[in-house]
């Protein structure tokens, strides 16, 4: 494989596991502007954990779970307040959390500071892989059990979903703190590619990217956040790789503002997102029992 | 004294960012949309004014508004090619934000494509200026000079004081124009509720478009003034300003403008004092953090009514 198909593909496992991270909360109706908080919280508690200079030097597969748990814990604390906002002011609210978050770390000493901080295991690709099949698996998997469809209720009207006994108010929680667990997995295994992490990686652009990789993707089922991601990472690439082949400067160099040009038009063409029920249906040639709605 | 010189300048800074949290709260307020393309809009107008100062359209285009002008008066043409960019690219996103929706859906809001979309139009343009001009912070020679005056040891500067006041007259003429105006009593019928206003006889796809007229105009004045005062332009600003200008929205109260103007001035104080305490570095975390605990204890921001903001997405 050569250098840039993994850095690529890399790129590209990182991506499916944070837009997972913020498709849970999505999937029941919690728009999450947030993912930088926890990416931040998980890759810094992933480095100082295995870092041997500035930190405590553990080894990377007791590093990544712990980073990733540790951010479980706090967005489950998090999410209590949180969740008592909603529609605007929950986008508003977790934005916020975000940017106190990179606040705070940009001015920790311990940490590094603006200078970043260093990392010392390295995950490649061949780590990388079977961690996103295997959240990729889980979330199709946890969709389509009894959680999944209580999610998928609160999304569609939390009333309702009350009259069917399900405590929306867990339901919420269980889904942020599932985000959570997830985003903090994605900033530890960040950490450990890259073996340096800073905070600028995780600004107000990559909040707002990630939650378009899902809703560009859909939210109405498990597979959305998937094609999203991969949408976003290969198709800048490939308006590059036409610009090259076309020798024409305008396209390599104009590919992120082609790109917004066709987040629009997806709004116009499918507001759903990429893949929805009735796609599915359609492929399928058949309802499944989940798919009706 | 420094310290009074420090809320001077906050009080300055926030006068910037109260237009900007007017056209957010505006927006919110009348159509329940979050409209992202804001922070654009407030960049594209500074570049635009830039590039007509600086000669950021290439010397044919300075020829030939030489040969039309005195030198002195360059700078109408950068404030009125500012306005109409503006106006222009807002007129362009409402077809594919808000009316789309709306004849689409009979129903703007219980969507999220307002919102993406208007996301999608801040890539597009923020990357657009990146095409033309890079990403460099570019550096503008102010037409005024830097005028200033002192009050007992305090240095006040002319642009900052004027921008400030202008501000303030800008949205109470806003605050009128919603009361007392025919169009206001539409807006205000439309901000209730879109079908209503309709059957009443409000001709909601021509007053919609006038919501978006005005945030492109604020947007347009507020990235003048700032590239006045502060002589930086870049396709970074819009970002870095609105999103503070969203905070100051929110701690007033999302939907109400003079709720907007106090949160304005707050976060710009709040942004002076902490560079002036605890140095550039940290100054998010005491706005993020009070806009956080703000809407932990009162959802709704300090003026802000119930009933905006919670639509479903």
């Amino acid at each position: 494989m050569s250098g840039y198909v993994s850095a690529q593909l890399s790129i590209l496992c990182l991506n499916i596991i944070i837009a997972y991270a913020i498709f849970l909360p999505a999937a029941s109706g919690q728009l999450n502007l947030g993912a930088g908080g926890f990416a931040i919280i998980g890759g810094y508690v992933g480095a100082y954990l295995n870092s041997s200079f500035d930190g405590l030097g553990w080894i990377m597969p007791i590093s990544i779970p712990l980073a990733a748990l540790a951010t479980a814990l706090i967005a489950f604390c998090l999410s209590f307040p949180i969740l008592r906002t909603r529609g605007v002011y929950m986008v508003l609210a977790t934005f916020a959390f975000a940017e106190v978050v990179a606040g705070i770390v940009l001015n920790m000493e311990v940490v590094g500071g603006a200078a970043g901080f260093p990392v010392d295991g390295h995950a490649d690709i061949s780590v990388l892989a079977p961690v996103t099949l295997g959240v990729v698996v889980f979330c199709w998997y946890l969709m389509s059990t009894r959680f999944g469809l209580a999610l998928r209720s609160v999304h569609d009207d939390e009333n309702v979903a009350t009259l069917f006994g399900i405590n929306v108010r867990w339901v919420r929680v269980a889904a942020f703190t599932l985000g959570g667990l997830l985003g903090g997995l994605y900033g530890a295994l960040y950490g450990h590619q890259y073996n340096y992490i800073e905070v600028q990686n995780w600004n107000v652009l990559f909040n707002i990217y990630v939650l378009l990789y899902v809703l560009l993707g859909g939210t109405q089922t498990p597979y959305g956040p998937l094609i999203g991601a991969l949408f976003f990472t290969f198709v800048p690439e490939m308006i590059r790789a036409l610009g090259e082949a076309l020798n024409s400067d305008l396209i390599a160099d104009g590919r992120f503002a082609l790109f917004g040009a066709l987040i629009v038009l997806m709004m116009v063409f499918r507001p759903e997102g990429i893949v929805t029920r009735t796609l599915i249906e359609r492929i399928v040639g058949r309802k499944s029992a989940l798919s009706e709605s | 004294m420094l310290l009074l010189q420090q809320i001077i300048n906050g009080l300055m800074l926030g006068g910037v960012y109260v237009m900007v949290a007017v056209a957010f709260t505006l927006t919110i307020g009348m159509l329940n949309f979050l409209n992202f393309t804001i922070p654009a809009l407030f960049m594209i107008s500074a570049m635009m004014f830039w590039a007509t100062m600086s000669g950021g359209f290439g010397e044919g285009f300075d020829a030939l508004f030489g040969s039309v002008l005195p030198i002195g008066a360059q700078w109408v043409v950068a404030v009125v090619l500012a306005l109409l960019a503006a106006v222009l690219c807002s007129l362009i996103i409402e077809r594919f934000t808000y009316r789309y929706m709306r004849t689409r859906y009979g129903d703007a809001t219980e969507h999220a494509i307002p919102l993406v979309s208007s996301l999608g139009f801040l890539i597009i343009l923020e990357h657009v200026v990146i095409m033309i001009w890079g990403t460099d912070p570019l550096s503008l020679e102010s037409p005024f000079g830097s005028a200033t005056f002192r009050v007992g040891g305090l240095l006040i500067g002319i642009p900052q004081l004027i921008s400030l006041l202008l501000s303030i007259a800008i949205v109470a003429a806003l605050h009128q124009l919603l009361k007392r105006t025919k169009i206001g009593r539409a807006l205000r019928s439309i901000a209730e509720n879109p079908d209503t206003a309709l059957l009443l006889g409000v001709d909601v796809k021509r007053i919609v478009p006038v919501v978006y007229v005005v945030t492109g105009l604020l947007c347009a004045i507020a990235g003048i003034l700032f590239t006045i005062n502060y002589r930086t332009v870049g396709p970074y600003m819009g970002e870095q300003v609105a999103t503070i200008a969203i905070a100051g929205m929110v701690l007033g109260g999302l939907g109400n403008i003079w709720g907007a103007i106090i949160g304005g001035l707050i976060v710009g104080l709040l942004e002076a004092l902490a560079t002036y305490w605890f140095g550039a570095d940290i100054v998010k975390v005491p706005i993020w953090g009070l806009l956080l605990l703000v809407l932990v204890i009162k959802p709704t921001g300090l003026f802000g009514q119930s009933a905006i903001g919670k639509g479903k997405f």
